[in-house]
């Protein structure tokens, strides 16, 4: 599903990513672990495509198609879903009208007509569920006010209403309590399947305890230096990074 | 590809007036210049009787003592008021009965704008008294509010028809030597709407008045006299749209609102007159003096949406003469380009136990700068007056200002007031986000803008909330891709 094959990315100038391989398939979960500063938030965003991240070598192949030049909606209209690790504000816009604006854009670009309004609703009330969300929570401003934990569920339940093919979740697990985290990892476990994949990127191996890797990839000073299994994880919490150094 | 600043300030740059078009219409139009003999021409012309001439003759030898003023925040090349036609008028003269009499032009300029009579006729509950070039053409729904006693006309067939109420109220509110603008507006008025409701009725629907500068050269001088009896209720709605135009046009309307005991007014605006091109050129002047005046136990709301103009100088405000009288103001200017704003309210506390409210939203983007400037007043008798403002703004870009001029003066010790501002920058965080989303740069301004706008755009009645927020997308936006 995802190929990146020798990516390099600087931001200002500044070289942060040094030629990162990565071969994600369908069906598979990934966890990319590192110290902070090992750039793999930089590694989230270059997939995603933001702008403000140089692309100065290297291709990122998303099913079979280069994917380098596209914007960043384009990416996300092919089926690339980014959690965020710091959700932004929008003051006056709903949860439940961002994520009805966010779902008829992609259908537009698919050249679909707009869900109509109870099939949404349905939806919406299903995937809320699923991650026991309030409805209180659904009419109010997007991620403005919101707790940590708040804000990450309602990421996780924005991927579980665009049911993407490729789901990055972005340190989803920093500033959740352990029930929040359970909801969320309950919520990412039930959205997993065999035609879709998802990498997560974490400092600590605690949410692995939840969300389990088929592969566990260690991020260094922009360099992949360690792959292997969920073990891998386990090994890293008990030595350190600096075992990896 | 993906957004950044420079990518958003081009699209802005681009984006052209979406009604820019002139419709050929036969028009007469009296020669530029203003003396006391095209004052006299104006009233004979309008069939006026002598008390209403005299009137406008006082005015236009008050305002010849006056001097423009020059205090607000925004900068413009002053009109040189001979140099202006100070009347024009749709060649049919006759009134008519059906749409298939009226000007075929007239009604496709207004398909065009969308906002075709057809359709007005089908949206239930609205009445539309169409101004266009000065003069009413067509105007519906009146049979239904006759018969509930309300009167809405033209204001040159109500000096005729209502002689009374018109010569009791015309300047009551802003007197004729209020300002400069106003002061000229009551010499050379051309039309405007007016509007009765009577003691007790609520009047059954939203009343609705599109203004349209369509006379290239032609001052567009306004007048709207709305007066609500003792326990009446009505919602009025002004809209405008006109078309692009190179010289400036000079716009100075005069609108006054009267509610008398235990009365309720909703006057809304949705303004989008030609804001002039990328480079500042052209565009209306739009220096518009509105007041209404509280009686006890009243309510008077304003709500505005600014989009267009070159130059925007206006202050919707309220008297609370009346004990427990209620003053709102709620307003979204956006600027673009090289658009200027100064635009606020005043609220005067003359009555006991009188509150009024103001929520302000200033977007800015290009080089335009906007400003608010608002006034809270609290005299010495006004016990317990309250006042809540909370003005804030949101700037696109680097190159573009936002500033806040709040005045308050509190001669009571009772009074409470409260002032909150805020100002913010749509962040290349918030795009990218959305367009992670899916959601195309375009898109998410819209998103981003009318959320920052909500407050003043759930005042609008439905039909006018959407209209809004198709321009505050128009004039935002520009065309991506």
């Amino acid at each position: 599903m995802l190929t990146i094959d020798n990516l390099h990315v600087s931001i200002e100038g500044k070289a942060i990513l040094n030629g990162i391989n990565l071969n994600v398939r369908a069906g598979e979960v990934h966890a990319i672990m590192g110290p902070n500063g090992s750039g793999k938030s930089t590694l989230s965003a270059a997939i995603a495509g933001n702008e403000s991240y140089d692309v100065v070598k290297g291709d990122i192949l998303f099913k079979g198609e280069n994917i380098i030049e596209l914007a960043p909606e384009e990416r996300a209209h092919k089926g690339i879903f980014l959690s965020f690790q710091y959700p932004i504000e929008i003051p006056g816009i709903t949860v439940t009208n961002f994520i009805k604006t966010s779902i008829n854009s992609n259908l537009k670009a698919r050249g679909e007509s707009n869900m109509p309004a109870n099939k949404m609703l349905k939806k919406i009330r299903e995937k809320a569920a699923l991650l026991e969300i309030d409805s209180k929570f659904l009419s109010r401003s997007l991620n403005e006010g919101f707790s940590g934990g708040e804000k990450k569920r309602n990421e996780i339940f924005q991927m579980a209403m665009l049911e993407p093919s490729l789901s990055i979740l972005d340190e989803t697990d920093s500033g959740l309590d352990i029930d929040a985290l359970k909801i969320v990892a309950n919520g990412v476990n039930k959205l997993k399947n065999k035609s879709n994949a998802i990498i997560v990127i974490t400092h600590y191996q605690r949410l692995l305890d939840y969300i389990i890797p088929d592969y566990v990839h260690v991020l260094h000073e922009g360099k992949i230096v360690k792959s292997g299994g969920k073990e891998l994880a386990h090994e890293l919490e008990e030595k350190g990074y600096d075992w990896i150094k | 590809m993906a957004y950044t600043e420079e990518e958003l300030k081009k699209e802005l740059e681009t984006q052209e007036y979406e009604y820019g078009f002139v419709t050929e219409i036969d028009a007469d139009t009296f020669s530029k210049g203003l003396s006391e003999d095209v004052v006299r021409a104006i009233s004979k012309r309008k069939e006026e009787p002598s008390w209403m001439t005299e009137w406008r003759l006082e005015a236009y030898r008050s305002w010849k003592k006056m001097k423009e003023p020059e205090w607000s925040n925004v900068k413009y090349i002053k009109p040189d008021f001979q140099e202006i036609s100070y009347y024009s008028a749709p060649k049919s003269k006759d009134k008519y009965e059906s749409l298939d009499e009226v000007d075929p032009e007239l009604l496709k300029t207004f398909e065009k704008l969308g906002i075709s009579v057809n359709e007005q006729k089908k949206l239930a509950g609205v009445a539309v008294d169409i101004v266009v070039d000065s003069v009413s053409v067509a105007t519906t729904f009146r049979e239904t509010l006759s018969k509930k006693g309300i009167i809405f006309c033209s204001i040159s067939e109500a000096i005729r028809e209502y002689p009374d109420l018109v010569k009791k109220y015309i300047g009551s509110v802003i007197p004729r030597k209020d300002n400069f603008y106003s002061a000229l507006n009551s010499a050379v008025f051309s039309d405007g709407s007016f509007c009765y409701i009577p003691k007790g009725v609520r009047c059954p629907m939203e009343l609705s008045t599109y203004f349209r500068i369509n006379q290239a050269g032609t001052g567009q001088f306004e007048r709207t006299l709305v007066i609500a009896d003792e326990g009446s209720y009505v919602s009025y709605l002004e809209g405008c749209t006109a078309p692009s135009r190179d010289e400036n046009q000079l716009h100075a309307a005069v609108v006054e609102l009267i509610a008398l005991d235990n009365a309720e007014i909703k006057y809304s605006t949705v303004q989008n007159w030609y804001p002039g091109n990328k480079n500042g050129k052209g565009g209306v002047y739009n220096f518009v003096t509105k007041r209404g005046i509280c009686h006890t136990n009243s309510k008077i709301s304003w709500t505005q949406v600014e989009t267009g103009s070159a130059v925007t100088w206006k202050y919707p405000s309220c008297i609370l003469k009346g004990d427990n009288s209620l003053g709102e103001f709620y307003s979204i200017a956006v600027t673009n380009n090289y658009q200027q704003a100064d635009t606020g309210t005043k609220m005067i506390h003359i009555g006991k136990n009188t509150k009024s409210t103001i929520i302000s939203k200033g977007i800015s983007a290009g080089k335009s700068q906007n400003s608010y400037r608002g006034l809270v007043q609290v005299n010495p008798r006004a016990e317990n007056a309250r006042n809540f403002s909370q003005c804030d703004s949101l700037l696109m870009g680097n190159k573009c200002g936002a500033h806040t001029f709040p005045y308050i003066e509190v001669k009571n010790n009772t009074a409470m007031v409260e002032h909150e501002a805020s100002t913010s920058k749509i962040g290349e965080d918030q795009i990218f986000y959305c367009n992670q989303r899916g959601i195309d740069t375009e898109k998410a301004i819209a998103l981003i803008v009318n959320g920052f706008s909500k407050e003043v755009l759930n005042n609008l009645p439905m039909e006018f909330a959407v209209e809004a927020q198709k321009l505050l997308e128009i004039s935002l936006e520009g065309s991506v891709g």
